[in-house]
């Protein structure tokens, strides 16, 4: 017998141990996210995928589905949350859509156009990071880190590397490689590697693409993030 | 060295006038008259802050990026700086020669660039000066008021500049901030939809263009005195020529002429600029100022943009333009014509140059090709040079075997004209402003002087054509007399 939870008034079929959010997006409802990815266990940081379960304010992708949950999660006051939630991601980093390679292929700035994100709202940071351009096949700007993990969780669990690590504590968390020199060259970091596919942003680019995919065919400007995801 | 009116020699007794237009991010220029107390003009210094720390801001950066990035120079003519960094970025990747469908969707992007730009700036930015005169009604001279006596004037200048701009969106991807060209070639090139949609209207948009150059010869012939002399001033001239001396506004060699119309250097590649051309660096300007090497600063300083193309080449390769440029040289009477008014006849003359050779390539068959990229042999340093909008404008980048940036030199077309601009206010000043109470109209004279060189400063001033801009005179105690405020 299927058992079901409420999400935005509509019944959502689930399995025992599914997130609320693995449960939604298998019956075609999208949640916005932007640390989880369905391959990786959920890291519950950026806190994009919060609803309300029962009237209370929960990460769906570290919350487990279960009968009779009234989720709500396309509301206006959620969304104006997650908007906020993206405007300080933007002015954390050094995010220039015009100009970065990633765009129209961006979870970040996807999901940003899909919330109706105007404006950054909040001074800019401008912080001072390095580019890492060391490896002969992989560049690492670390300007548009957006700490998700997506890449530490996929070089662990998958390629078993531990390539990359978060670092720090706070507003001082960063992203690392693992290398005394700290440069991407010295890892065993490889192409083929599944933590250099997973970034959202445009922070781990295979070099030398650059904008070879011309504007109107990439990702997001065929449908928007709401109709892409997994 | 510096010039006459360049310095005063007792600037603490003389009265400052400062024209400061405010405008955004892609430069902000202001000029400054020292009066005497009989209001005679002792100096005029035009200032550019500009471009102030790009080149710092680019190293380090990727070299594909580069192309796409650059383009935060200017709102006005973002494609030229698309374009000047491909092609700089080509000889990193080894692309000597691009297929001919790339060359040819990047020249349909720049000639497109230029249309937009030229018409933006011939009917937007100047048509009320001309129309109606420097000192008409402040509350006419606007494209408002142009759009109310001339309709169908302004309306086919609306029109011709969203042509061009239709150009680039299917070129480049966008308007503005397209990414079309990428180093050793495109990433699209034109659907046969796309293609036909351009086609409907260009034979409409080049028999406009024609009709804009005979406006503006028009207004030279009804005010010669006016037109053959305003902001007049004899210097040197450069751009890019093409293949047999004729008019290639994407890529060519450098050639000079000097004041009289005489080859100062001629077929100079792109790689050697710096062996011809030194710039300059003046305490009281963020511009440097260029000149020829072999001249020296003195006398080296040269001007650029349509004013100096239609002037330098043997030829216009396409017809109708060749029959306006050669009117343009009868009219001139055998020399170089030097007023700052000619610059936009010969404007014309290159957006009636632009419709044509969009006209040809829409029908040339490689722009809806498939082979889009070409490699070869990884290279450290690239050169990319194209005649913008405004004239010659310079890439200059290595790039480490890393793939970052690590040295970036960039003259834009402005930077060429710096010493002509001051020339050419100084001269205005000296005439008009001399031992006279400073008013709008006048001050617009100084604006117009400068306008006519499409500087990258009134590229701000898109909409209305007029510059934002606030002057103040203070006396030599420094206390404000006197103050005009203008918004945009
Ligand atoms: S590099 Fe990309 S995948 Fe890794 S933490 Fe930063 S944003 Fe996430
Ligand atoms: S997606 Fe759930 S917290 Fe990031």
């Amino acid at each position: 017998m299927s058992q079901t939870f409420t999400l935005d008034g509509e019944e959502i079929p689930f399995r025992d141990g599914q997130t609320i959010i693995q449960a939604a997006h298998d019956a075609g409802r999208w949640i916005p996210h932007l640390c989880y990815h369905p391959e990786f266990k959920p890291h519950g940081s950026c806190k994009l995928c919060t609803v309300t379960v029962n009237g209370r304010h929960m990460a769906s992708c570290t919350t487990q589905a279960a009968a009779g949950q009234t989720v709500e999660s396309d509301t206006e006051a959620l969304n104006g949350e997650r908007r906020t939630l993206l405007q300080m991601l933007f002015v954390e980093g050094n995010h220039f859509c015009p100009s970065c390679e990633k765009s129209g292929d961006c979870k970040l700035q996807a999901t940003a156009y899909e919330l109706g994100m105007m404006t950054p709202h909040f001074d800019h940071f401008y912080p001072s990071r390095p580019v890492d351009a060391s490896h002969p096949e992989v560049l690492l700007d670390f300007n548009r880190c957006i700490l998700c993990s997506l890449c530490v969780r996929a070089s662990r669990d998958v390629d078993g590397k531990c390539v990359f690590a978060l670092s720090g504590r706070g507003i001082g968390t960063k992203l690392v490689v693992n290398a005394a020199s700290g440069r991407l060259a010295d890892t065993d970091a490889a192409i083929g590697d599944k933590a250099l596919e997973v970034c959202p942003v445009g922070v781990i680019l295979k070099k030398r693409r650059g904008f070879a995919v011309p504007i109107g065919e990439r990702t997001y400007d065929k449908a928007p993030i709401s109709e892409t995801e997994e | 060295m510096t010039y006459h009116l360049e310095t005063a020699e007792h600037p603490e007794k003389l009265r400052r006038v400062a024209i400061d237009p405010v405008s955004r991010v892609e430069g902000h220029g202001k000029v400054t008259l020292l009066l005497d107390e009989d209001n005679k003009v002792r100096q005029v210094r035009l200032h550019i802050v500009e471009f102030r720390g790009f080149e710092k801001f680019i190293q380090g950066r990727p070299y594909w990026e580069v192309p796409v990035m650059v383009q935060r120079l200017c709102g006005i003519c973002p494609v030229s700086h698309h374009l000047a960094a491909s092609k700089a970025m080509d000889a990193i990747v080894g692309a000597k020669r691009l297929t001919p469908t790339a060359e040819k969707i990047r020249r349909l992007m720049h000639y497109g660039q230029i249309m937009q730009s030229h018409a933006l700036h011939f009917f937007h930015l100047c048509s009320p000066d001309l129309l109606f005169g420097f000192d008409s009604e402040v509350g006419q001279r606007n494209i408002v008021g142009v759009a109310a006596k001339h309709p169908e004037t302004a309306r086919r200048g609306v029109l011709i500049r969203k042509f061009g701009q239709e150009a680039i969106r299917l070129t480049a991807g966008k308007r503005i901030h397209g990414t079309g060209s990428i180093p050793g070639g495109v990433n699209k090139s034109l659907s046969v939809e796309e293609r036909d949609y351009l086609l409907k209207d260009i034979y409409q948009i080049v028999a406009w263009c024609r009709d804009a150059v005979h406006l503006a010869r028009e207004l030279h012939e009804t005010d010669p005195a006016l037109y053959n002399s305003f902001g007049i001033f004899r210097s040197h001239f450069m751009s890019l020529i093409g293949a047999d001396g004729q008019m290639d506004l994407y890529d060519g060699r450098l050639r000079a002429r000097d004041d009289s119309g005489a080859i100062h250097f001629d077929g100079v590649a792109q790689a050697d600029y710096e062996k011809y051309i030194q710039e300059e660096v003046k305490p009281w300007s963020y511009m440097k100022f260029p000149y020829f090497r072999a001249l020296g600063n003195e006398r080296g300083w040269y001007k650029v943009g349509p004013l100096a193309r239609v002037q330098n080449c043997d030829s216009i390769p396409t017809p109708l333009a060749d029959a306006e440029r050669r009117e343009f040289l009868d009219y001139a009477g055998g020399m170089p014509m030097h007023t700052a008014l000619g610059y936009h006849w010969t404007r014309m003359i290159e957006m009636l140059h632009a419709a044509e050779t969009i006209k040809d390539l829409l029908h040339d068959p490689d722009i809806l090709g498939g082979d889009l990229m070409t490699t070869g042999e990884r290279g450290f340093e690239g050169f990319g040079m194209i005649e913008a909008p405004r004239g010659t404008l310079i890439h200059h980048y290595r790039v480490d075997e890393n793939d970052l940036v690590s040295m970036c030199n960039l003259i834009v077309s402005t930077t060429h004209n710096n010493q002509a601009m001051n020339e050419a206010i100084r001269h205005v000043a000296r005439r008009y402003l001399h031992g006279r109470e400073i008013t709008e109209g006048l001050l617009n004279h100084i604006e117009v002087a400068i306008r006519a060189y499409d500087p990258c400063l009134s590229c701000a001033t898109h909409a209305l054509g007029k510059m934002p801009l606030a002057v103040e005179l203070v006396d030599a105690a420094g206390t404000l007399v006197h103050r005009l405020q203008r918004d945009a």
